[in-house]
């Protein structure tokens, strides 16, 4: 008997779940709030389905209700990738070492 | 275009480089190279779904145009937003994953053969049920957020908003969210979908509400682990690898921070969810008795002439200090102390302000070096060695009734040993009580100096008598 696709996804997710727990715990506090910003932006990958919904329409019909709704997600997504990526960076940037100068 | 195999295999390397994003985060030196490797990720899963989409459409130039558009407001909002509106933004972001999930899993109900789930009316049972979780679940963060962007922007009030049968009413609305999505599964019915959306708003906003400023913190946390559950569920839906394991580590990694921020707090994430903290509290015959005790308060020389004396400072923010934007004029006072040979440390409890982090990030920002300040556990034993502690804008999580007092109600929360330095430079607005609606013993000790003014203005006088 052939093993349903699912149970493989469903371990891919298992095994994820795993990895999250040790990686996140392993994040420094003092960086919770850029954990927090850069989770957004990963999870902004949410913008391939989008896409996929955008590109659905025929050449006829570009815009039908199913294609909107990807368009709008798209828009949404890119917000939060460019705003997460973005900002993390800015904040990460600020996060400096005691000079040795004095 | 890429085969299936192909495109499949990309996407498990971004999921990988997700993963070393989040790993990078493990010291500050390491992670800005983990935030390139989770931008390289995002740019291989776009590209990737680009390369593997059969004949391009017209819709292309559509789907650039949005793209762009969304790209621009968010670099436009990075660039723009003071650090001290992070934790705002950080709760606005999430709505929006909520609602492109939400909009993605209508996109895929309405045309199913586009992602090859069966055809309207007849979407495969197992993609349909993958759907509607990730819908369900999108919608509540959708909202939720809403309500906790809201609340700390200030445009609604942060104390908590509590009615008659609320905990039955919200009961009965997630039971009923199972419900219609077994009748869904069964009927395939269009209006169950849109009924689905609709109360899974509705309880996303009745959830949040009843819960007050200061646990913020794990409301935030608590939406970004459900913003990942909404990914991974439309993940499972797109059978799209980097789509579950990016899922998969955000619903953890929130989950770790609701834990964390719960047991800074030493209250069950049930009892944080479940809301109403502070409102009923004020028991007001000890709370009335306490108002009389004498306070001893003093001006911006006395805390200079304090600090200039002292060989070792320990300086404890709170949300105070973040409302009062006072964090550059803090630098500047430690500045000068350090100066004069004066040991200086941060001391950051971990709710202290209304996200996990928070404190640290507007440290940072006032070009404080990360390698003087310091967690809960790392730095409580050296208050007794410090010669004055200086609270600005923190409250509750320096009352030492939660280490006395077994019927206060923040009895057995961790809380910093500020009452052991030799003195205690308390600055804040009036004696009015913190989130917790208790009264703090600190404010009566025999070593405590009251500063009452605004955190900035006194941070700035006391830096000009140094």
């Amino acid at each position: 008997m052939e093993i349903d696709p699912f149970i493989f996804r469903l371990s891919i997710f298992i095994l994820s779940i795993f990895i999250g727990y040790y990686v996140v715990w392993s994040v420094t506090p003092s960086l919770h709030t850029p954990l927090m910003s850069v989770t957004n932006a990963i999870s902004s990958v949410i913008i391939v389905g989008a896409i996929i919904a955008g590109l659905a329409g025929n050449s006829d019909s570009t815009f039908n209700t199913s294609s909107i709704f990807g368009f709008l997600a798209i828009s949404l997504a890119a917000i939060n990738i460019f705003g997460g990526f973005l900002v993390t960076q800015r904040m990460l940037a600020m996060y400096k070492k005691k000079k040795k100068d004095k | 275009m890429l085969s299936a195999n192909l495109s499949a295999i990309f996407y498990l390397i971004s999921g990988v480089l997700f993963i070393l994003a989040l790993r990078g985060l493990s010291s500050p030196e390491t992670s800005r190279q983990g935030n390139l490797f989770g931008i390289l990720g995002m740019i291989i899963a776009i590209t990737v779904t680009f390369l593997s989409i059969e004949n391009f459409s017209t819709g292309l130039v559509v789907v650039l145009i949005f793209l762009l558009i969304g790209g621009l407001i968010g670099a436009f909002i990075a660039y723009k937003i003071p650090m001290t509106a992070m934790p705002e933004l950080v709760a606005g972001f999430h709505s929006l994953v909520g609602l492109a999930a939400v909009f993605v899993a209508i996109a895929a109900f309405l045309n199913p053969e586009a992602f090859n789930l069966g055809s309207p009316g007849n979407i495969k049972l197992g993609s349909l049920i993958e759907m509607s979780i990730g819908a369900a679940v999108g919608a509540i963060t959708f909202s939720g957020s809403i309500i906790a962007f809201l609340k700390l922007q200030g445009i609604m009030s942060g104390s908590p908003i509590i009615f008659k049968g609320q905990h039955p009413l919200n009961a009965l609305i997630l039971i009923s969210i199972f419900v219609i999505t077994y009748l869904l599964c069964s009927t395939q019915s269009s209006n169950l979908f849109w009924i689905l959306l609709a109360i899974s708003f509705l309880i996303g906003f009745l959830l949040i509400i009843p819960i007050g400023g200061a646990d913020m913190p794990v409301v935030i946390s608590m939406l970004n682990s459900y913003s990942g559950w909404a990914a991974a569920g439309i993940g499972f839906t797109l059978e799209n690898t980097a789509l579950i394991i990016t899922g998969a580590l955000v619903g953890s990694s929130g989950a770790i921070l609701s834990y964390i921020m719960c047991k800074g707090m030493n209250r069950s994430f049930f009892n944080v969810i479940l809301g109403g903290f502070g409102a009923i509290e004020q028991q007001s015959a000890s709370a009335k008795d306490k108002e009389q005790r004498p306070v001893k308060s003093g001006n911006a020389d006395d805390a200079a002439f304090l600090m200039k004396n002292a060989s070792f400072v320990i300086i404890v923010p709170g949300y105070g200090m973040a409302v009062a934007q006072a964090q550059h004029a803090l630098r500047e006072m430690v500045d000068k102390l350090k100066k004069n040979d004066i040991k200086v440390s941060y001391a950051i409890h971990p709710v202290a302000g209304r996200m996990p982090g928070h404190m640290n990030v507007l440290l940072a920002e006032a070009n404080v070096p990360y390698d003087e300040v310091f967690e809960l556990e790392e730095i409580n034993n050296d208050f007794a060695n410090a010669d004055v502690a200086f609270i600005i804008g923190a409250n509750d999580v320096t009352n030492p009734v939660a280490k006395t007092d077994p019927q206060s109600p923040i009895y057995g929360m961790p809380v910093l040993d500020v009452e052991k330095c030799k003195s205690v430079l308390f600055v804040k607005r009036s004696l009015s009580p913190g989130y917790a609606g208790i009264d703090n013993d600190l404010f009566y000790k025999e070593n405590t100096l009251m500063l009452f003014a605004d955190a900035k203005k006194m941070t700035e006088d006391i830096t000009k008598n140094l």
